[in-house]
């Protein structure tokens, strides 16, 4: 038992060693990967462009997202459109579209024009198994009106599926909703 | 003359052969160390056939002895056999004492409560060996659920973390093997990383009365103690092998022990699970499977003067989540709270995919102690835990296998403590605790860290005076320190500590800013008293009252401190607040008692009352790019707890016996005047076991579980903005779902396999009705229902 007189401070020592050790360094800073900041759709036509953007460079912290609309939507016409998907939290910024596009069957992109908005959206991308993309569309409007125009990502919703995001399940990745005028 | 001188001597002779040869011997024979009593041990007339065992209170008698010197051998299967000399010379009493050694070794662990651990003196608060191997293949959290009062808060069925009188995580300490657990207990889907298979029994001590442990345990304290070793030169083990139908899986655990006279042991154990998807009474809860591995070493040396023991065990499990629980944002959970089955449901698996969780908890120890003659017992526990916590979530691209939470805690832990019988009357337990935390989030994960790098350092004083007053009466008082100091490194958002109003209120915390966060490093100490008095009547043989006040104070957790983010699990975004205080809680027991051969029962009613009691609750909706989340933040507020649990059991015959079991917990929050979140609802239990009248004994026994609807619940539903159908949608996620009631059956069988060898066959049926139900505390309630039918074969083998 006279070990104990020598195992009781090698074990103090070896715990106010261990507490001494410690090293100074402060922790890096963590690039949030899975964070998609800023939502950009371009709808291009003969009338004129127009960009709806949503950005929001805190992700899940408490500032809302930022939503601009460029300008108001004519009646009677067809808009070629695209949507980007970026990181913005990155330097330089990355480009999660690309990263949706390659895994096109496990996402879709839905665009919901609230009961106001006279428009109708047609996908102009497919995944391998002809099943819609939608990070390429267009949007034709008819008559002038008011609303909203949300645009869901959903990352593996069932595919295919009848275009409502019920049916489609899956988790959402991006929701936004822009307030959006179509105009004579 | 000679004749006559003959007879006369023969009559005397006689006379006196008569007269002395009725003698009687009676003898108690107890533990030399706690002076309980030891029945069932062979005491051996030397030179005589005369043999007799003791009774259950440790007695024996032998009658009609003559005067003269006696050799009397005692035997027990737990000691060491001793042979005592006795001078007859009239009736006598006497004490005899044998080194139990059963105990023996577990005095390395330092014992609990004395209320508690004397004696079995409260039936509900221990789990034996038996009720252990009978779960064999369950989580620690589920065998638990064995002791009134005690519930459990599960993700799913598989993550499983036990709930006293109503309170849970930090507020509950687990001590495994003698040392106290340090695995990331804070989080809610975090579950106790113990293989229950190490453990001989298991008490529960609801409240912090404990001292010795813990001052922090609002809760209670968890005892996890090995099974004991016998000082004989011996080698045993078991092995149980289990098979279930729900999970399709099954487990095996095995331990050998072996142990020479001259106080050596060795166990080695080990354990393995596998579990496939689980499955609801109707469809299958995809991506539920568990895997886990264990294994367990242990060497040491016991003598009486002193011993030491070295332990080791690994832990490592890989747990499936619900995939259906993974949600985007409201929009999300509103579809999966509508929708009546879980919006994913995939064919049967072993597969774990993502959202898991994998779990790695390293433990060892060195411990020993020395008794000093008139000084007492010392004692010294040194540990090192390693706990690793990886979870994955889902993640965009689903080829990317990078954990979201990446958390490595390593924990040093020094435990100096002594006992001693200051007099007859009363005995001081003393102790000191140094202890050295360090967590490190590793920022590879690529998502931000849960929980930030900190040290601690904590530093931990008691002791604690049990006086027995008289026969009757036992009193005891404790009181202890802790001091907390925890260096944190911490990357906060700008926009939240702008928000929170830290930029004003800590301007010096911030070391470096980087635009759109600023790293800080708080530097905070808590200092927390805790104090427990008590006594314990004892009326008569069969009645006892037991009654303790205890002051448990705990500092916040690093999870209620800076908490900042989105909880996947829970499709919410949680914040801690750096500003908490240390959270304070009175109690009070009550606990009457009667305990006889035919009749038992234990009514135990409580009162707790906590000031800054920290509660998380949601206070608004966020919009992020993903939609909508419901923002929970932690909040100090007094409460109080209101409870009672009741134990009973009643032997009909010697075949037939039933048991009842009730508790009901009401939790109060007194600030803001409405219910406490997260209360378990009344429980009430009833049992009936019966002996086959068959040769081979059968036993066969029939459970029912019913489960109140909690009533009582704070509103906390939201409304979420659906684009699609251009409505608002209210978002229920406070109503408790409907009461539940389930049965369980079980049989079990024993043969004996030679003389040292045993094997039981034990068949359990849980969920007999495949009844659809779903729990209130489990946190996936909302996307699928509870468990279905599951029949379990099990097969013991002792050797």
């Amino acid at each position: 038992m006279k070990n104990l007189k020598y195992i009781i401070p090698t074990l103090l020592l070896t715990v106010f060693m261990a507490s001494c050790s410690d090293d100074d360094d402060t922790p890096e800073a963590v690039n949030e990967e899975e964070i998609i900041t800023t939502v950009t759709v371009n709808l291009v036509s003969d009338t004129g462009n127009i960009t709806l953007i949503s950005t929001d460079l805190d992700g899940d912290g408490p500032n809302a997202p930022v939503i601009e609309v460029s300008g108001n939507l004519k009646t009677g016409t067809t808009y070629v459109g695209s949507i980007e998907f970026l990181n913005a939290t990155e330097s330089p910024a990355e480009n999660i579209t690309e990263e949706v596009e390659e895994e096109a069957d496990e996402h879709q992109v839905f665009y919901i024009p609230s009961g106001g908005l006279d428009v109708a959206v047609t996908y102009g991308n497919f995944d391998s198994n002809g099943n819609p993309l939608g990070t390429i569309f267009s949007l034709d409007t008819t008559t002038a009106g008011t609303g909203t125009l949300n645009v869901t990502l959903r990352h593996e919703p069932t595919k295919p599926n009848d275009g409502t995001l019920a049916n489609a399940g899956g988790e959402t990745d991006v929701s936004v909703n822009f307030a959006v005028t179509v105009e004579e | 003359m000679k004749i006559f001188l003959s007879v006369a001597m023969a009559f005397v002779m006689a006379h006196s052969f008569a007269q002395t040869c009725d003698f009687t011997l009676q003898g108690i024979i107890v533990d030399l160390h706690d002076d309980s009593f030891l029945d069932g041990a062979t005491i051996i007339l030397a030179g005589t056939d005369n043999a007799v065992l003791s009774d259950f209170d440790g007695n024996f008698k032998f009658s009609n002895l003559c005067a003269g010197t006696y050799n009397l051998q005692i035997s027990h299967p737990a000691c060491t056999t001793k042979v005592f000399t006795v001078d007859l010379d009239g009736d006598i009493t006497e004490t005899f004492k044998l080194e139990h050694h059963l105990e023996e070794l577990n005095e390395i662990l330092i014992k609990g409560n004395t209320y508690y651990t004397k004696a079995e003196s409260v039936l509900e608060n221990r789990i034996s060996q038996e009720t252990l191997d009978n779960n064999s293949s369950a989580s620690l959290g589920d065998v638990l659920k064995n002791i009134s009062g005690v519930t459990s808060l599960n993700t799913g069925n598989t993550v499983v973390k036990p709930v006293i009188n109503g309170l849970h995580s930090s507020r509950i300490t687990l001590i495994n093997n003698g040392v106290r657990q340090q695995d990331q207990e804070w989080g809610a889907e975090h579950a106790p990383n113990i293989d229950l298979n190490t453990a001989g029994n298991i008490t529960v001590v609801k409240g912090a009365s404990a001292l010795q442990y813990s001052g922090d345990a609002l809760g209670g304290v968890v005892v996890a103690e090995p099974a004991p070793v016998t000082l004989k030169d011996t080698i045993f083990g078991k092995t149980i092998l289990s098979g279930q139908t729900n999970g399709r899986g099954g487990s095996i655990t095995s331990s050998l022990t072996k142990s020479y006279e001259n106080g050596w042991f060795g166990r080695v154990q080990g354990t393995a699970k596998r579990y496939g998807d689980f499955e609801a009474p109707d469809y299958i809860l995809s991506n539920t499977g568990l895997s886990e591995r264990d294994f367990s070493i242990n060497v040491g040396i016991n003598k009486i003067k002193y011993g030491i023991d070295v332990y080791y065990s690994y832990f490592k499990n890989e747990v499936g989540i619900l995939r259906a629980s993974h949600l985007g944002g409201a929009e999300d959970q509103v579809s999966a709270i509508n929708s009546e089955i879980p919006l994913v449901i995939n064919d049967f698996t072993y597969d774990i995919d993502a959202p898991r969780q994998d779990v790695t908890h390293h433990l060892g120890k060195l411990s020993g102690f020395y008794n000093w003659d008139n000084i007492g017992k010392f004692k010294f526990t040194y540990d090192l835990q390693r706990n690793n916590r990886f979870e994955y979530d889902v993640r965009r691209d689903s080829e990317d296998d990078t954990p979201s939470v990446d958390l490595e805690l390593t924990t040093h832990n020094l435990t100096l403590s002594l006992e001693s019988d200051v007099s007859e009357v009363v005995s001081l337990k003393t102790g000191l605790v140094g202890n050295y935390q360090k967590n490190f989030a590793d920022p590879s994960t690529g998502v931000r860290r849960l929980i930030p790098d900190y040290d601690q350092y904590k530093f931990g004083v008691y002791g604690i005076a049990d006086i027995i007053l008289t026969d009757k009466w036992i009193a005891e008082f404790g009181a202890r320190f802790d001091y907390t100091y925890m260096d944190v490194f911490k990357f906060y958002r700008s926009s939240f500590w702008e928000e929170r109003g830290y930029d004003l209120t800590f301007p010096d915390l911030v070391i470096d800013d980087l635009g759109t966060q600023v790293l800080t490093n708080p530097e905070l100490t808590f200092n927390n008293f805790s104090a427990t008095a008590g006594f314990s009547y004892k009326f008569s043989d069969d009645y006892a009252l037991f009654a303790n006040y205890s002051l448990a104070s705990r500092a916040p957790n690093a999870s209620e401190l800076f908490s900042e983010g989105l909880h996947h699990s829970a499709s919410r975004i949680e914040q801690g607040d750096l500003s908490f205080k240390s959270e304070k809680a009175q109690k009070i027991t009550v606990t009457f008692q009667k305990k006889s051969k035919r009749f038992s029962f234990a009514v135990n009613p409580y009162a707790s009352f906590m000031n800054d009691f920290i509660v998380i609750e949601p206070t608004g909706i966020r919009q992020t790019v993903r939609g909508n989340f419901q923002v929970w933040e932690y909040r100090q507020t007094n409460a109080r707890l209101l409870g009672i649990d009741t134990d009973a059991s009643y032997k009909i015959t010697d075949a037939l016996n039933f048991t009842n079991k009730f508790s009901l917990v009401k939790g109060f929050d007194t600030t803001k005047d409405d219910a406490l979140i997260n209360m378990p609802a009344a429980n009430l239990s009833n049992q009936i076991d019966y002996k086959l009248p068959f040769k081979q004994t059968i036993n066969i026994g029939l459970e029912s579980n019913y489960v109140f609807e909690q009533n009582e619940f704070p509103e906390n539903n939201f409304e979420v903005f659906l684009a699609e159908t251009d409505t608002f949608e209210t978002v229920d996620i406070s109503t408790p779902p409907a009461a539940y009631h389930l049965f369980n059956f079980n049989a079990g069988t024993q043969f004996n396999l030679g003389s040292t060898s045993k094997l039981n066959l034990n068949l359990k049926i849980t969920n007999v009705l495949n009844t659809s139900y779903r729990e209130y505390l489990n946190r996936l309630r909302y996307y699928a229902d509870d468990l279905g039918r599951n029949v379990l074969l099990q097969l013991k083998i002792n050797y």
